[in-house]
């Protein structure tokens, strides 16, 4: 298993690698001038364009280019945006936030979703059973900018049970309105994965036996259909989880979240290369990351999984 | 957000912070004797750029800048009329090439270091100067105040284009500018300009302490000015605090003790905290809570709608055949039904315009532009025949980042209804991608221009725009009457200068290189924590009149 997991890790080095280089030179092959639309409808002066160029080395080949901001990457100097800041602040500022809040949504996903989805197969066919498929198909048909907004008005200013933005620093108590927003939609998925694991999972032949062998019910159903039914929701929810770090952007806007979703999205609408570039290296880290975790979690749940 | 996500032109930053608020009246005594307390927190962007006068030509870094600079004018926060604030006085010479400035005594920056004429020198030909590459440049220039000796510091250009400073010092200063004594300076311009007093309030021309030359990343780490607040701190994306500054020479006084700029992600965020009074003053209303006057509702007399300094347009790009014919272009005006544009796609929340200068602006003239701005369909129908028509289909260009579909595609509609002709817009992904073509001369068809006033002045409206050249002139105008027009005003008295750029709008008017849309107004409310704010037709809130309720 450590070889397996060592090798995993030098794979990851030429995807790195590779994807960092596509996104550098799609961010920097955009035809546009990235001063263009800086001085609003005046063309900036050339003095302050040609500053900049030399500055963000904009002249240079791309591949010379991209080995600069590849060196800086590595001596952890990810370089400045044309706002003059530096790009590893913005990102250690945002980034904490983003995680904090990914990691709520998912509390809520392992927590509610999960919970709902085992009484609901455990249930099937009865009041909570429906409730729980009522509910999620609910959750799953609201696009998330319309529940966002709703909670946010009914429970942020209507009836203020929690503050309606988050504040700098984004303390906990003020993520679990945005996390439960963020996490609403695969919490329904969750569920009814859950559900449907459990109802095939019981049917299946080593429960008939494990009941028929006389084990306690309660231990058929808590040691063997519980852990062969998360086997699917923790892929789900690893990889849900660089899923929602990237894609938190429309829930951030919402809540005022300083996080990476809108600071990749500001990047791009600014040309900010160094500053997509650096924002999205990360992202995929965290997926090549989370994957990991996730082929190794299998190996614990699913005995048939065995890494050599 | 930038002026830029909205889309709005901006012909760089505005300098609002006007000194002479009268609303506090006959108790304005009380009120002085008041220590200043409390926090306000008012709707920010991140600035685009460091907190250096000179570099910044947006309103997320500008609100700021106003309140750590005071220059030598201010303007009024009602009329936006130009007053003393560091200058005793500014005199011209006959023709209105010497400037002679003289200024308060006794000023101090944050730092304790005295503000003197040196101040300003230094600083105007920091800003001048090539190597410093900075954003508000052209101020300085023959598209400024124009100072004698600009040329020699600005850099000049080699035969491919590109800028050389090579052989320029970089404290390298303009000839025109000339230290009299600690608190006296002389400005040579290189030709006369007759509102020099009114464009030196524009934020680039605030004086520099010396800690801005001799150090310059600790300056921007922590900007030192000699305005009535004092930078406290700033977190990227998040806030930036103003706290008062104790020792301000100015005749106002901060009546509230720190200003907290919040920086939020989306304007529908800052709203919702408007509503739960977690924000004071929010001075641009998101679409969303324009929509059905929800924010009229919602604010009730928390709330403003009011005219302001902006200016909205098409513009032809003359450059291409099909559009060279003033009476197409005049029945192409003629044929946009402003009022019910605005309707469907402002909530009534801008002014049809009449000519090319906002009310706002004195020498505002009602109807400058005729009947050309007044919707007639059979009028403009036949105008538009007799010109011969257009073949193929009319565009309007935008930029898609900015909210401009539903009044380009509203727009549109009129044109096609009245003149029986197709219409579309063509969306540009990005505000840089539109205006990229646009200075390079390869747009097509018709396109959305925006002007937000740098300096309140009817010049500023039109020197930039029109002028053969001018650094905004984006349809490639050109009249040589309209330019003597421009420089006659140049050397004349402020009334007679009034009258000869009326009578250039006229030949704008003739010519209809733009059409006029509509005027900007600003769209303000605010928490129930504060006084009734005062908004200046630069569309800020006025510093002095923040304060907190009782």
């Amino acid at each position: 298993m450590g070889a397996y997991t060592l090798r995993r890790i030098l794979q990851m080095i030429p995807v790195v690698l590779g994807t960092t280089f596509l996104i550098y030179t799609l961010v920097w092959a955009l035809p546009t001038d990235p001063f263009a639309g800086r001085c609003g409808e005046r063309p900036c002066p050339q003095a302050y364009v040609q500053l900049m160029t030399e500055k963000f080395n904009l002249d240079d080949p791309l591949p010379w280019a991209y080995l600069q901001w590849l060196g800086g990457l590595f001596t952890g100097n990810l370089g400045e945006t044309y706002t003059g800041l530096l790009v590893w602040d913005q990102v250690a500022s945002a980034f904490p936030n983003t995680l904090k809040l990914a990691t709520v949504a998912i509390m809520f996903e392992i927590v509610v979703g999960i919970t709902a989805g085992v009484f609901a197969g455990l249930n099937r066919g009865r009041f909570i059973d429906n409730l729980v498929l009522l509910s999620t198909l609910a959750l799953i048909s609201i696009p998330v900018f319309v529940l966002g907004t709703t909670l946010q008005y009914l429970l942020g200013i209507q009836f203020p049970i929690f503050s309606p933005t988050v504040p700098p620093g984004a303390p906990w108590s003020s993520l679990i309105l945005p996390g439960f927003v963020l996490g609403a939609l695969s919490m329904a998925y969750v569920a009814r994965l859950v559900r449907s694991s459990i109802l095939e999972n019981m049917r299946s032949d080593y429960v008939r036996t494990a009941t028929a062998k006389g084990l306690a019910r309660r231990r058929v159903i808590g040691l063997h259909v519980m852990r062969n039914s998360l086997i699917p929701v923790v892929t789900f929810i690893g990889a849900d989880f660089g899923a929602l770090m990237a894609g938190a952007i429309i829930t951030e806007g919402i809540f005022n979240i300083n996080g990476v979703g809108n600071l990749v999205y500001r990047g791009i609408l600014n040309q900010e290369g160094a500053l997509v570039t650096s924002v999205v290296t990360l992202f995929v880290l965290i997926f090549l990351v989370v994957n990991l975790i996730v082929d190794l979690l299998y190996g614990f749940l699913d005995p048939r999984i065995r890494y050599e | 957000m930038s002026m830029r996500g909205r889309g709005l032109a901006f012909g760089a930053v505005l300098t609002a912070a006007a000194l002479t608020l009268t609303a506090c009246g006959g108790d304005s005594d009380d009120t002085a004797a008041d220590p200043a307390g409390g926090t306000v927190n008012i709707f920010g962007s991140q600035p685009q750029n460091p907190l250096v006068p000179v570099l910044t030509n947006e309103t997320g870094g500008g609100n700021v800048i106003d309140n750590l600079f005071t220059r030598l004018v201010d303007y009024n926060p009602e009329t936006a009329a130009p007053e003393l604030a560091m200058a005793e006085s500014i005199e011209p010479s006959e023709g209105n090439t010497l400037w002679t400035i003289k200024l308060k005594p006794g000023w101090k920056f944050h730092d304790g270091t005295p503000v003197t004429a040196e101040s300003f020198v230094k600083a105007w030909n920091d800003g001048a100067n090539c190597n410093t590459g900075a954003l508000n440049q052209y101020f300085f220039g023959p598209d400024g105040v124009n100072i004698k000796g600009y040329d020699a510091v600005a850099g000049t250009y080699d035969a491919e284009g590109n800028l050389d400073c090579a052989g320029i010092e970089p404290d390298a200063g303009m000839e025109g500018l000339k230290v009299v004594d600690d608190t006296t300076f002389t400005a040579e311009l290189a030709g006369p300009v007759s509102i020099f007093a009114t464009i030196v309030g524009y934020s680039a021309f605030a004086p520099m302490p010396e800690i801005y030359f001799t150090d310059r990343p600790a300056f921007e780490a922590k900007p030192i000015g000699n305005g009535p607040y004092q930078f406290v701190s700033a977190k990227a994306n998040e806030s930036i605090v103003v706290t008062e500054y104790p020792d301000y020479q100015g005749e106002k006084k901060a009546q509230v003790k720190d200003i907290n700029y919040k920086i939020y992600q989306t304007p529908d965020a800052a709203y919702v905290d408007l509503l739960a009074n977690n924000l004071d003053v929010i001075d641009t209303m998101p679409a969303t809570a324009l929509a059905g006057d929800r924010w009229k509702t919602e604010l009730g007399d928390r709330s403003i709608l009011k005219p302001v300094g902006v200016f909205q347009s098409v513009t032809f790009p003359l450059y291409v055949e099909e559009f060279d014919n003033p009476e197409l272009r005049k029945a192409i005006s003629m044929a946009i039904d402003r009022e019910s544009v605005i309707s469907v796609a402002f909530n009534n929340t801008r002014t049809p315009a009449d000519g090319w200068v906002p009310p706002v602006i004195e020498g505002y003239q009602p109807g400058a532009c005729g009947e050309a701005c007044t919707f007639d369909a059979a009028k403009a129908k036949q105008m538009f025949d007799d010109a011969g028509g257009f073949d193929g289909t009319l565009t309007i260009a935008y930029n898609a980042d900015g909210g401009h579909k539903e009044w380009v595609d509203a727009t549109c509609v009129s044109i096609k209804n009245a003149l029986d002709v197709e219409c579309q817009g063509k969306a540009y992904p990005t505000f840089a991608e539109l205006r990229n073509d646009v200075t390079e001369d390869k747009m097509t068809g018709i396109f959305r221009t925006g002007w937000q006033m740098d300096y309140p002045s009817m010049q500023n409206f039109l020197a930039p725009l029109y002028a053969t050249d001018a650094g905004s002139n984006d349809g490639g105008y050109s009249n040589p009457a309209f330019d003597t027009l421009l420089r006659d005003a140049a050397g004349q008295t402020p009334e007679e200068a009034i009258a000869s750029y009326q009578q250039a709008t006229q030949l704008l008017a003739e010519d209809m290189p733009v059409i006029p849309l509509w005027y900007g107004a600003l769209t303000a409310g605010w928490s129930e924590n504060i006084e009734t704010p005062v908004f200046t037709p630069f569309g800020r809130v006025d510093w002095t009149s923040l304060k907190l309720k009782g």
